[in-house]
């Protein structure tokens, strides 16, 4: 895997956690927010000063509504700015973002604990 | 930080009997089925970033717990009696789950942790879980045939030693307490905490010998 263009994001974009190798995560699902955006950037839908631009909108808007900002939710600004940049680039909508959320979480319910959990089409239903 | 027994999170319906994703998660799923249906990203060169970062994801507590059970007697008590506890007084850890149960390894017993969901995987101890440990056939061989499984991976286990295979559970998570390498006497715990892999953490290796290079 290309970590070379995952070091020259977490230049790119300010704030993003890091060590002196490179980004690190406090989860799982910050590593897979982190790659989703970097596939997407790959793929052209943004390039990284307009990421910057949404990411620190994202977080100006959360700190508006008192989110104290502190390191811990950057990942969920993050997440945000990547629901929001889909929207806007017409990739996708909120209400099928939403649609989708609802399916996973259907899914987890009716999986047993243990199994993979996947989505089916009843999900959606 | 202080000490918690129970640390509350983020996971809303703790059933016992299915799964559970947190809403952060349900949103990355979303996206993440969203954008591969539009072929704009690929599962597998995802899990190939993520994978690039296994041990940059979680604050990998396991290490410096084994380390300390290995230096303090008296740690490595309460640790086997209750590790959620025992975890929660070495300060610097804060999630580490409700139930999390340490198993000794010993000359008569080696034990391995099977389970294919991340929910059930103490990751903010051990860092990722590998990829093998999601597969299913994992799971099934390593209850049906836990030698066979281990032989895999290299790991072969004297035959008088039984093998004990505990399968997580929703609420219950497991932590191997591998055995202290030999030749290590009068080492550090920080020392001690860097032979400590993630795979002896699981079951599927040991720990890494004095003088090996990782």
């Amino acid at each position: 895997m290309d970590t070379e263009a995952a070091g020259h994001a977490a230049k790119a974009v300010p704030g993003v956690p890091r060590d002196d190798e490179g980004p690190v995560f406090r989860a799982p699902w910050e590593a897979q927010a982190f790659a989703i955006a970097l596939s997407l950037h790959e793929r052209g839908l943004f390039t990284w000063s307009e990421w910057a631009a949404a990411l620190a909108e994202q977080i100006k808007r959360a700190q508006a509504a008192g989110d104290p900002d502190t390191g811990e939710t950057y990942y969920q600004h993050w997440l945000a700015t990547l629901e929001h940049l889909v929207a806007t680039k017409g990739v996708t909508t909120p209400e099928t973002l939403h649609r989708y959320r609802d399916a996973w979480d259907h899914a987890a319910d009716r999986t047993p604990h243990g199994k993979p959990i996947e989505l089916t089409p009843a999900d959606f239903e | 930080m202080s000490e918690h027994d129970h640390d509350h999170h983020d996971h809303h319906h703790h059933d016992h009997d299915h799964s559970d994703l947190s809403e952060t998660e349900l949103r990355v799923r979303a996206l993440e089925s969203i954008l591969t249906e539009k072929g704009y990203i690929e599962p597998a060169a995802l899990d190939a970033i993520v994978q690039a970062y296994e041990t940059k994801i979680g604050p990998h507590n396991g290490a410096q717990v084994v380390a300390r059970a290995w230096s303090d007697p008296a740690f490595k008590t309460a640790l086997l009696e209750d590790a959620t506890k025992a975890v929660g007084t070495l300060g610097h850890v804060s999630r580490v789950g409700d139930h999390l149960v340490a198993v000794e390894n010993t000359p008569h017993r080696h034990n391995m942790v099977v389970c294919t969901l991340c929910s059930c995987y103490p990751w903010e101890m051990l860092g990722l879980p590998p990829v093998w440990y999601k597969a299913s056939p994992y799971r099934s061989r390593a209850v049906k045939d836990p030698r066979g499984v281990l032989a895999d991976f290299g790991v072969s286990v004297p035959k008088e030693t039984e093998i004990r295979v505990w399968d997580s559970t929703a609420e219950t998570r497991f932590l191997v307490l591998p055995m202290r390498p030999e030749g290590t006497e009068g080492w550090s715990e920080q020392q001690l905490a860097e032979l400590v892999t993630r795979d002896s953490m699981i079951g599927t290796g040991f720990p890494r010998k004095p003088g090996a290079r990782s």
